[in-house]
């Protein structure tokens, strides 16, 4: 087997393993933290295949990605919510973790399964690791959206939902225009920034930004707040 | 046939031998690190001395059991050293004896035998300790077994020496994912089974908080030493499968000779050593997990080793 490829591989199994750790872990910055580790990742594997596949498109995803995701998001994360993803803090979640692993393992397991015929379909080059473990990202981000109660994890959630799409992504399409692609990622700017400036805004009228204490319409006042906790 | 022999004893003597030593170091590279200077690396050499010429007590309260298990525990390590590459890369007389999974239930056996003894005096803190590691265990049980068999998977074998030369041959293999998240997910089983900071603090002194070390609170004498060597001795030969079967399998001897597999001592005892550094970064970087947070850390165990399983079943 071709060692690039078998590297491409090992990223996909990597970024796999953080999606899981998106699903497990405790505190809004390790969500964070993994998040930049898989946008690398995925960074890597555009890389690795555009090596394999003498294709320069994929340099430029690699490049955006890094620019976009390592850098730029983390960034205005940290301008917009400061306190809400740098204060050590645990963060809630419907189920407990332990629970939630082993839906993720079964949504990774039907992953797998479904994208089997897909990669049956496929010419053999566009075969590979990226389809199904992009597709069990994309589900694992879902699911990260279900079960969170958090605003910071549930905005990871989402993008590791569009990390785990574009996995898939870079190696169906390896001639996409750099366009397409300054546009999804600034596209991923624009949802990230206006959903720190919200998620900002909650935690200035609340005080918190937990999303299974947000069960009222109405503005809660500090009396009845404190009543409530 | 007489040398292979001849070289799987020289095996048995340098885990024998050697152990403590490992233990030592780990120990002074923790105080080093917490800035301290530490205990010198030749202490449990000298604690095993002091324990072996003191009275051994034993309660009349207790079985036949208290009194073998510091036996079984020293004998068990010997016994798993006799089938996994210590020293060199080609099998040696004993290594088709048992497999991985043989080994495993070898070294179960010596955990059984110490949950047993525990419970045996009637010392309040055993049995606390003893369910403690029943719990760990049957978390970390189902994360072997898979790891064994996606390696097995992997090297169509599950005797250690063919498992080792499956990754020295390929490269790629190597890099495969199935082989990388199997060594995350044995890291987290060797800290989880050899009482290692997120899951249990080994220096700590406090009984009620202790998981591994409660259980020989009543050993004493030859007794203790036994079971401290035996202990010091399991945690080698975890370290030797991990490192010379699934992370580094170079360095080991791979000719029939006597001056080679000298070689590899030294060449072992370094690896070993810089895994330790390894080591000494996680512990020193981790707070003790919680009683029952020691689940979540035990299930992303399990999580990355079915990844691994899943990324090998679908041969990617």
């Amino acid at each position: 087997m071709n060692v690039l490829l078998s590297l491409n591989t090992l990223a996909g199994g990597l970024f796999l393993l953080t999606a899981f750790g998106t699903v497990a872990t405790r505190q809004a910055r390790g969500s964070l933290n993994l998040f930049i580790a898989q946008s690398f990742l995925l960074a890597s594997s555009a890389l690795l295949l555009g090596i394999e596949y003498r294709s320069e498109h994929l340099y430029g995803v690699a490049a955006v990605n890094v620019v976009a995701k390592i850098i730029l998001i983390p960034w205005i994360l940290r301008r917009t919510l400061h306190e809400e993803v740098y204060t050590r803090r645990e963060i809630d979640q419907v189920m407990n973790i332990p629970s939630s692993l082993l839906a993720a393992l079964v949504l990774t397991f039907a992953a797998f399964f479904m994208t089997g015929p897909l990669q049956q379909a496929l010419a053999p080059q566009f075969r590979g690791t990226n389809i199904p473990v992009g597709f069990a990202v994309l589900l694992l981000g879902a699911f990260t959206l279900a079960v969170r109660r958090e605003a910071v994890p549930l905005l990871i959630g989402l993008l590791a939902m569009e990390n785990g799409a574009f996995f898939a992504g870079i190696s169906l399409a390896r001639t996409m225009p750099l366009l397409v692609e300054l546009a999804i990622a600034t596209d991923g700017l624009i949802v990230v920034f206006i959903a720190g400036v919200l998620i900002r805004a909650v935690h200035q009228h609340i005080g918190t930004t937990e999303i299974g204490a947000l069960t009222r319409l109405r503005e809660v006042s500090a009396a009845v707040e404190e009543e409530v906790a | 046939m007489i040398q292979r022999i001849v070289f799987n004893l020289i095996q048995v003597a340098v885990v024998i031998v050697f152990s403590p030593l490992v233990t030592g170091v780990l120990n002074r590279l923790k105080e080093n690190v917490q800035s301290k200077r530490g205990p010198s690396v030749l202490q449990p050499y000298r604690d095993l001395w002091k324990l072996f010429q003191k009275d051994e007590i034993v309660s009349d309260q207790s079985s036949w059991i208290f009194r073998t298990t510091p036996y079984v525990a020293f004998v068990a390590p010997i016994f798993v050293t006799l089938l996994i590459p210590v020293l060199t890369s080609y099998p040696l007389f004993f290594a088709f004896m048992a497999d991985m999974v043989g080994g495993g239930f070898v070294l179960a056996l010596a955990g059984f035998f110490k949950t047993l003894a525990a419970v045996d005096t009637g010392n309040p803190y055993g049995p606390m300790g003893a369910s403690r590691t029943r719990m760990v265990g049957f978390l970390a049980e189902p994360v072997f077994i898979i790891v064994f068999f996606t390696v097995a998977f992997v090297a169509n074998s599950t005797i250690p020496y063919i498992v080792q030369k499956q990754w020295v041959l390929s490269p790629a293999a190597f890099v495969a994912p199935s082989h990388v998240l199997l060594l995350a997910a044995f890291i987290m089983l060797i800290l989880a089974e050899t009482g290692r900071i997120p899951v249990d603090n080994p220096s700590g002194h406090f009984e009620l908080a202790m998981i591994d070390e409660s259980k020989a609170l009543e050993f004493s004498g030859k007794g203790a030493a036994l079971m401290k060597w035996g202990g010091s001795m399991k945690f080698f030969v975890l370290l030797c499968i991990f490192l010379n079967v699934l992370v580094t399998p170079w360095g080991l001897a791979s000719e029939i000779a006597l001056g080679p597999v000298l070689l590899a001592i030294p060449l072992v005892l370094l690896k070993i050593f810089l895994f330790l550094l390894v080591l000494v970064v996680i512990e020193s970087s981790f707070a003790k997990l919680r009683l029952f947070r020691i689940t979540e850390f035990l299930g992303s165990a399990f999580i990355t080793s079915v990844a691994a399983m899943i990324m090998r079943v679908f041969s990617l």
